[in-house]
């Protein structure tokens, strides 16, 4: 008997190599547990059957392009698109035997903090069914905590991969900038967006890394690792120094239960053998959310303009072809990619461009200088993940500019183009904390040892408590 | 920079997006919200620092000049709405119904 909510997919591939099991009776065990789960859950948009592959069972984020099996990107322009290729991530995981089980939910082109803006439907959090699992890879990582996945692929534009792995309680990467290939992902901010792993432990999302990473010479932004990944063994953090933004402690919206749950982390890590100090991220914390709110729209808004019902999706019909366009996206688009839209095309109008977005790519110029001041003194800057545990589905979905509040501590290190790691520190109140460690390009393997050690010094458990 | 009717349905007609009347009143009030918020990067003086389009340091990636093969013309039109022969089908771009 497999159990799906405990099993890792290193203990899963042992249990492979040691023949005790077989990659379809795994892939049936989480099928099986998605239809006694998945019903309330609404992780997955879609389940597939076995694929034939050898390996541990993994579940897609939906914008990610699978050939032959629908791909939405949460949205209802793309709603019965059917990939004739497969996206790079895809042939990798392919190649290297693992068989989807799934597309998981996201919110709408993975525009979102909660997956309320997915136009199939909400995704609920497995530690709380009343609360959001995040967003926008709601989908996997409640896929993941809910034992309906042994790991999973998300993608992260301004936290979608860390932000949900927080609240959800799993371990997130969002890798550094460059280092997983975009070809074939439905592309929403192309100099932000990035594909990585979720997971139970750091092990598990260092080998899901491995499989995905390295130049793709189909997308020319990617790069080869300067360093193979390393799975990480020790238990201990001497000599790693740590940084602490003192800003931090001045947000506004930190919960007492998440800033406890940060400093008991921190004292772990300095229990461990990390020096832990002060470093300085003024602008980051000021200016983060709005240089990210210029710049991602922006870009969506250009990325977004092949949505024009001639060459796939969905087509409403009319008199002219301009009509056709226009009536085609105004049907397609659900409210949230509407808004980035409309934002992003009136920051780069005539008489606009140079006061919005031009002074955006000049702050982001700053926020990397000063993330690279920070990291010379430091090996890691450690934050919360998020400020909030999971909030009650419907909190914030009227509220744009609350939910785009969610991510102000994930999205700096994004416009930096640094790697990003979250591990579970603890719970308050009954639902998990996520702790952020932010490292150097190209800098994983330093994330994965601190996470590794962190990880088995604070003996997170990930199995939601109502489901143990 | 407050945030119009009018400047909203400037926006979508650039956008191309037919929004309908109550869109544009909502989009109105939440865009005017948005805008004041992300208008806070104007109180940097920036003049001395150059922008950043791409967080790596990637000038002139290059690649081989081989031919492969691309996507067969049935699977260019396997999600097409309409097609005709080998073309995608739309309604007309121009003609006496069509307005600028």
């Amino acid at each position: 008997m497999i159990d799906t909510l405990r099993l890792t997919a290193e203990e899963a591939l042992g249990l492979l190599e040691r023949g005790e099991v077989s990659s379809s009776e795994l892939h049936a065990a989480y099928l099986a547990a998605a239809g006694e789960r998945d019903g309330e859950l609404h992780a997955y948009l879609r389940l597939v059957e076995h694929d034939g592959g050898t390996g541990v069972p993994i579940a897609v984020k939906d914008v990610i392009s699978t050939k032959g099996v629908e791909t939405t990107a949460g949205s209802r322009i793309l709603e019965g698109y059917v990939p004739v290729f497969d996206s790079t991530v895809a042939v990798r995981f392919k190649a290297a035997g693992l068989p989807m089980i799934g597309k998981t939910n996201t919110d709408e082109f993975a525009m979102g903090s909660s997956t309320e803006n997915s136009a199939y439907g909400f995704s609920r959090n497995p530690w709380d069914p009343t609360r959001v699992p995040g967003g926008s890879g709601g989908g996997t990582a409640a896929a993941v905590a809910g034992g309906l996945a042994p790991w999973g692929l998300g993608s992260d534009t301004g936290g979608s991969i860390k932000q949900p792995s927080a609240l959800c309680g799993n371990v997130g990467l969002r890798p550094t900038y460059g280092t997983v290939s975009r070809f074939g992902i439905v592309a929403f901010a192309s100099s932000l967006d990035q594909i990585g792993p979720v997971g139970r432990t750091v092990r598990d999302v260092a080998l899901l890394y491995s499989i995905i990473a390295g130049r793709d010479a189909n997308d020319s932004t990617t790069v080869d690792l300067p360093e193979p990944v390393e799975l990480p063994t020790s238990e201990r953090l001497d000599g790693l120094r740590i940084g602490i933004p003192t800003q931090i402690w001045d947000l506004p919206g930190i919960e007492p239960g998440v800033r406890a749950s940060f400093e008991a982390a921190i004292e772990t890590a300095r229990s461990l053998g990390a020096e832990i100090g002060d470093c300085e991220l003024p602008l980051s914390f000021d200016y983060g959310m709005p240089c990210y709110y210029l710049i991602a729209p922006a870009e969506a808004s250009s990325n977004l303009a092949r949505y024009d019902g001639v060459r796939y999706g969905p087509r409403v019909e009319a008199p002219t072809y301009r009509e056709m366009v226009e009536r085609t996206r105004d049907a397609g688009f659900g409210d949230e990619p509407k808004r980035r839209i409309m934002l992003g095309t009136y920051a780069l109008s005539a008489g606009y461009y140079d006061a919005y977005y031009g002074q955006a790519q000049r702050v982001r110029t700053l926020l990397i200088r000063e993330h690279r001041d920070a990291l010379e003194r430091f090996d890691v800057i450690a934050t919360p993940t998020s400020p909030t545990v999971a909030f009650p589905i419907g909190d914030k979905a009227s509220d744009p500019l609350a939910m785009y509040a969610c991510d102000v501590m994930t999205i700096p290190s994004c416009l930096a183009g640094l790697p990003g790691l979250n591990v579970p520190s603890g719970l308050s109140a009954g639902l998990p904390v996520g702790l952020q460690l932010i490292g150097r390009q190209f800098g994983e393997n330093t994330l994965f040892r601190a996470g590794h050690a962190l990880e088995q010094a604070i003996g997170f458990d990930g199995v939601p408590e109502r489901l143990r | 920079m407050a945030i119009d009717r009018d400047t909203v349905i400037r926006v979508a007609k650039l956008a191309r997006l037919e929004l309908r009347p109550e869109e544009v009143d909502r989009l109105t009030g939440e865009l005017d919200a948005i805008l004041a918020a992300v208008s806070k990067v104007g109180e940097l003086d920036l003049a001395d620092v150059p922008p950043t389009s791409h967080p790596l340091d990637l000038v002139n990636v290059w690649g081989d000049d081989e031919p492969r093969p691309s996507l067969a013309v049935e699977e260019s039109f396997a999600n097409a709405p309409a097609r005709e022969g080998d073309l995608f089908r739309v309604p007309p771009t121009a003609g006496p119904e069509v307005t600028a």
